[in-house]
């Protein structure tokens, strides 16, 4: 199906609504997902490192 | 555990072994996953062609199957992870599970809603009680209920069997509620229509639902990967080794 | 389980709010929405299994809540006896106070609702059939959510989901008969499904008790 023009495959045969809802549904529930994840590690890391720094300098017997 | 560590297997149990590997491997399915879902979509809206009862609103299958095809996949994955977990006794099984829920409810939220855009075009309504989609909304409570009883518990190692247990009995349940589903389904429904009947397939149809599909399973593994890193960090930073494994810079 | 049974028929007060319950959520139905015969007919079969469920529900936790709180919970583990076995022991003690009555009153709430006497024995039959597996499935998310703060309405979503298939089949049963076709396949599957969980549930009880207590 080449498209007949931009206009032609946004309208996507009348149910734009639909395909464009579901598409950017799901592109935003990845990109939501890929930013809390990533947040969520960034996080994580950072309070476990603030103490570390403190802790593991005299401490370290590793 | 010292002899189950000395099988290489088993070395890669352990959360401090895993976490490197981890990280090593999160750009190799990022980038596969963003590779084929540009290969998916390609095919999904420019290549494969329309149809003929459905017009293009069957489109949103590219989205929806793949979304549907994970939400279950990741259940029996995250089932299998809590049934390792428990068996073995180790952290990083259930932590593998825990690390899986989320992205396997994202996907069952997304096959919902997919599904309903579906409907509406395809069989004038937006929600009509298949068996396919009202076993999908159970299997989204089987998510939060896992999510939830995890959260619910404090201490975490009772947290991961708490939580293991309850996912294989829900996994051995998800068989026996989609067959009664599809029991109630025919005797209330009569011959209707599947909701989830795909249209004959054209091959460029079949082939970019596949290539999607791969494109979801390359993601999830991605997010997990990167999801279980967090959850070592938040469950062993009080663990020694913590230090000489984050990378300071991030 | 004599004990527990005991101890079950002794609190008296609790056997009848456990069925003045369901006889409540059951008549809520047609005040919400009208006595409309044909509709209260067609309503019936679900909202009393609806109820059921409900009221299986709500009385779980306590099934282990008491010997959990004053330690006599840990001392059953420690048993010599296999902890399944006295698992089920409380799980039966808890139906016969709870899913039995509600299942031999249910023909006579059945009335309400214009089920045909044949139908009224049919909703028994399920129920008796149907009962045991729901209080042998909810042990385990009660067995699951033990001592923890966010109580029934974290069991609910536990549980409810796998009460789904003994639902359908027990009030499609009655559909079934309506439509003309036998109910036999619903009876025989909500029996396997009885036999199934007898044989599973205790253990994963058993399991999820050991969890709790550790």
């Amino acid at each position: 199906m080449k498209a007949n023009g931009l206009s032609e495959f946004l309208a996507m045969g009348g149910y734009a609504f639909y395909v464009w809802t579901s598409y950017v549904v799901a592109a935003i529930a990845v990109a939501v997902e890929i930013v809390a994840v990533r947040a969520r590690l960034r996080a994580a890391v950072k309070s476990a490192l603030r103490p570390e720094r403190a802790a593991s300098l005299p401490d370290d017997t590793q | 555990m010292r002899p189950m560590s000395s099988i290489p297997w088993f070395r890669l149990a352990s959360p401090a072994s895993f976490f490197p590997l981890a990280r090593r491997l999160v750009p190799w399915f990022s980038a596969g996953a963003a590779v084929l879902a540009v290969a998916g979509l390609w095919l999904g809206l420019l290549v494969a062609p329309t149809d003929a009862q459905q017009g293009d609103a069957y489109r949103i299958i590219f989205i929806h199957v793949p979304a549907a095809w994970m939400s279950m996949f990741i259940y029996i994955v995250m089932a299998f992870w809590c049934a390792v977990s428990l068996t073995f006794n180790t952290r990083l099984a259930a932590m593998l599970a825990q690390a899986l829920a989320p992205t396997g409810a994202m996907f069952t939220v997304l096959a919902l809603i997919t599904g309903a855009m579906w409907g509406k075009p395809a069989w004038g309504t937006y929600w009509a009680w298949d068996a396919r989609m009202t076993s999908e909304l159970i299997l989204l409570f089987l998510y939060f209920g896992y999510m939830a009883l995890r959260n619910a518990i404090d201490d975490p190692r009772r947290a991961d069997r708490a939580s293991a247990v309850l996912a294989l009995v829900g996994a051995v349940n998800v068989p026996i509620i989609y067959f009664s589903v599809k029991w109630w389904n025919t005797l209330h429904q009569g011959a209707s229509v599947s909701m989830t009947s795909a249209p004959t397939m054209a091959v460029q149809m079949l082939t970019g639902m596949l290539v999607m599909a791969f494109a979801a399973w390359f993601y999830a593994i991605a997010i997990t990967l990167i999801r279980v890193q967090a959850i070592i960090v938040e469950r062993e930073k009080n663990a020694r080794w913590i230090g000489e494994l984050l990378p300071r810079t991030r | 389980m004599t004990r527990d049974l005991r101890l079950a028929i002794r609190s008296k007060a609790e056997l009848g709010v456990q069925l003045l319950f369901y006889v409540i959520v059951v008549t809520l139905f047609p005040l919400a929405v009208g006595a409309e015969p044909t509709l209260l007919r067609a309503l019936g079969p679900g909202v009393l299994w609806v109820a059921a469920l409900l009221a299986s529900l709500l009385s779980l936790p306590r099934i282990f809540a008491a010997d959990f709180a004053d330690g006599s919970l840990e001392q059953l583990a420690l048993s010599t006896h296999p902890l399944p076995a006295l698992i089920s022991g409380k799980i039966a003690a808890h139906w016969m106070s709870t899913g039995l009555p509600l299942a031999v009153a249910s023909p006579i709430l059945g009335a309400q609702f214009g089920l045909t006497t044949d139908e009224g024995w049919l909703l028994a039959l399920g129920l008796l059939m149907g009962t045991p597996t729901l209080s042998l499935l909810g042990a385990i998310g009660a067995a699951l959510t033990l001592g923890l703060r966010a109580g029934g309405g974290l069991l609910a979503l536990l549980i409810l989901p796998l009460y789904v298939p003994i639902l359908i089949f027990g009030a499609g049963s009655i559909e079934a008969v309506r439509a003309g076709l036998g109910a036999s396949a619903q009876l025989s599957l909500l029996a396997a499904a009885l036999l199934a969980t007898l044989v599973g549930a205790p253990l994963a009880a058993a399991a999820a008790v050991r969890i709790a207590l550790d």
